[in-house]
């Protein structure tokens, strides 16, 4: 008796908080699908009864989100791409090249790792606008493609791919080219969906690089596209929430067909050595 | 065998130039600047700029709004942290007992708001917090409390970003827990149970030590994030109302991106990044004694 009384409490404390993280979903999804005399409705009604498409297409007729949906695609792409084949590369030869330097190097890549985005952002900001960067792809893209975590998490994971394999491929005359897209790319793969999949969240979602460096709302990315809509259209909430459906979808229905990846990926941080 | 160094060179090389441009040498130029009066004239024209010393931190230091923003910061870290860190491990608990049903499904739940756009989500969350139709106070009326005007209310707006920025950690931090309970051997706990444990002491004298290396990586990674809160007040307040939820890195964007004091804002950099360190530090000493 008292077994279950304690899983029935323990299963109600879990669905309470489950509940806590879905409802602003819900009731986002719920209102953008309403017109505006039933936003102000008191209190809320969760199915909208009179459903309406409207603010999805006043957000890609008037407002234009189409742009900074693309914006963000081809960004997050791009550093998606990139990042994981610099990571790759560089994990590989700091896991099994051997040549001077290379354990201090990899500890300098370390260093960075710990240091905050903030403390960077007004360097990066005028060494961009120095290449003359500033409101264009490549400054949205260069600066986010080297990531120390990445170079990190590939290291490790192909510190575990065996010598001998490496070895014999090298004894048979193979070019480190050859190894490397022949053998440990492929050996790499769960490492590389991992990385890929955490890169392409964290790109979708970045904010503060994305307002700081695109000023000209051609180049604007979708959280920055969704703050200013924000700002301008106050008192339209059903395109607000339309707006935010339309950032934070996509990648809510990514996380749930790679989930089992997103769970992988946080459980070595637990294992890291501090 | 050494490897030839036109193999490093393609393979790292790339790579380390990327870094050395947009990481290594930024965090250098971070510290230079802070020691300039870089200002919008210098944005057009770099050699307006002025060494000044220490001047910026002396400013820094009788800036009013600064040690606002520095005493919201903290005000939201002194309570963010031990509400996010005890409700993680209650749920974490609960999810790593052995009858607990539909785990999966939980997880899921739980780890949504982190894979979330912290904008997009902010907006929904203004909305919660509407007085008059948010969710927050229609759930409240339902126990009959009557609301405040939650983001408007300089006594309310920072608990208002706090209750957002709890939401938003939340989930993330009980799967860390999570994986960390898996880790620790069933053993112990038959062992406890031998010598007659209840599930309170099971969890005071075996889960809780066992899981200290994972406490202590979470608690520092959410002192290291929620001193760098600057999305949750962008979006909900922009600082106000009276800058009650004016933050570190707010401020920090506010001189540097609104007014162009990059000077000023580098040095808000420098006390941001000597406190993330010295509190790290502080975190790792506490936790080997």
């Amino acid at each position: 008796m008292k077994k279950f009384f304690c899983q029935l409490l323990s299963h109600a404390i879990l669905v309470l908080f489950s509940l806590s993280m879905v409802i602003p979903f819900a009731w986002m999804l719920s209102t953008s699908f309403k017109k505006p005399h039933e936003i102000f409705v008191f209190p809320p009604r969760w199915i909208p009864r009179e459903p309406t498409l409207k603010n999805y297409l006043d957000l890609f007729r008037a407002v234009n989100f189409s742009r900074p949906f693309f914006n963000t695609l081809i960004v997050a792409v791009s550093i998606t791409v990139l990042s994981v084949l610099l990571a790759s590369t560089a994990g590989y030869a700091f896991s099994k090249f051997r040549f001077k330097g290379r354990d201090k190097i990899f500890l300098l890549v370390l260093a960075t790792i710990m240091v905050p985005g903030q403390m960077t952002l007004i360097p990066v900001f005028l060494i961009v606008k120095q290449l003359g960067m500033l409101n264009s792809y490549a400054g949205l893209i260069v600066p986010g493609v080297a990531s120390a975590f990445n170079i990190f998490f590939m290291r490790q994971y192909m510190l575990s791919i065996p010598n001998e394999l490496i070895e014999a491929a090298r004894i048979d005359g193979a070019r480190e080219d050859y190894v490397f897209f022949k053998i440990v790319l492929p050996l790499s793969r769960p490492a590389i969906v991992t990385i890929a999949i955490f890169t392409f969240t964290g790109s979708w979602n970045s904010f503060l690089w994305p307002l700081v460096v695109a000023q000209d709302e051609r180049y604007y990315t979708l959280p920055v596209a969704v703050s200013v809509l924000a700002g301008q259209y106050s008192e339209n909430l059903g395109l607000q929430m339309a707006g935010s459906c339309v950032v934070i979808l996509p990648i809510l229905v990514f996380f749930i067909l790679t989930q089992k990846y997103f769970m992988k990926g946080i459980a070595p941080l637990t294992g890291l050595k501090y | 065998m050494k490897t030839s160094k036109f193999w490093v060179f393609v393979f790292v090389g790339p790579s380390l130039f990327l870094l050395l441009i947009f990481s290594i040498v930024p965090i250098f130029a971070s510290f230079l600047l802070s020691l300039t009066n870089f200002n919008v004239y210098a944005l057009v024209d770099w050699s307006r700029a002025r060494f000044i010393g220490l001047e910026n931190f002396r400013d820094l230091f009788h800036d009013e709004l600064f040690w606002k923003a520095f005493l919201n910061t903290f005000y939201c870290l002194s309570i963010a942290l031990p509400v996010t860190t005890v409700l993680a491990l209650l749920n974490a608990v609960l999810l790593n007992r052995k009858d607990t049903r539909m785990k999966n499904l939980f997880k899921v739940c739980f780890f949504l708001p982190f894979v979330t756009n912290t904008v997009a989500i902010a907006i929904v969350w203004s909305w919660i917090f509407n007085p008059r139709y948010g969710l927050m106070n229609w759930v409240l009326g339902l126990f009959g409390i009557r609301g405040p005007q939650w983001l408007s209310d300089p006594k309310w707006a920072m608990l208002a970003i706090i209750v957002f920025v709890v939401w938003r950690g939340l989930g993330y931090n009980t799967l860390l827990f999570l994986a960390g309970l898996q880790n620790i051997p069933q053993e112990l706990y038959e062992a406890a149970e031998l010598d007659g444990a209840n599930a309170w002491q099971k969890f005071l004298y075996v889960t809780l030590p066992m899981l200290r290396p994972t406490t202590v990586f979470v608690t520092t990674m959410m002192i290291i994030g929620y001193l760098q809160l600057f999305e949750e007040p962008y979006m909900l307040t922009q600082g106000g109302p009276m800058n009650a939820t004016l933050s570190i890195v707010l401020y920090l964007y506010r001189q540097g991106f609104k007014f162009f004091k990059l000077g000023y804002a580098s040095s808000i950099a420098v006390v941001l990044f000597l406190l993330i360190i010295s509190l790290t530090v502080l975190r790792l000493k506490l936790s080997r004694e």
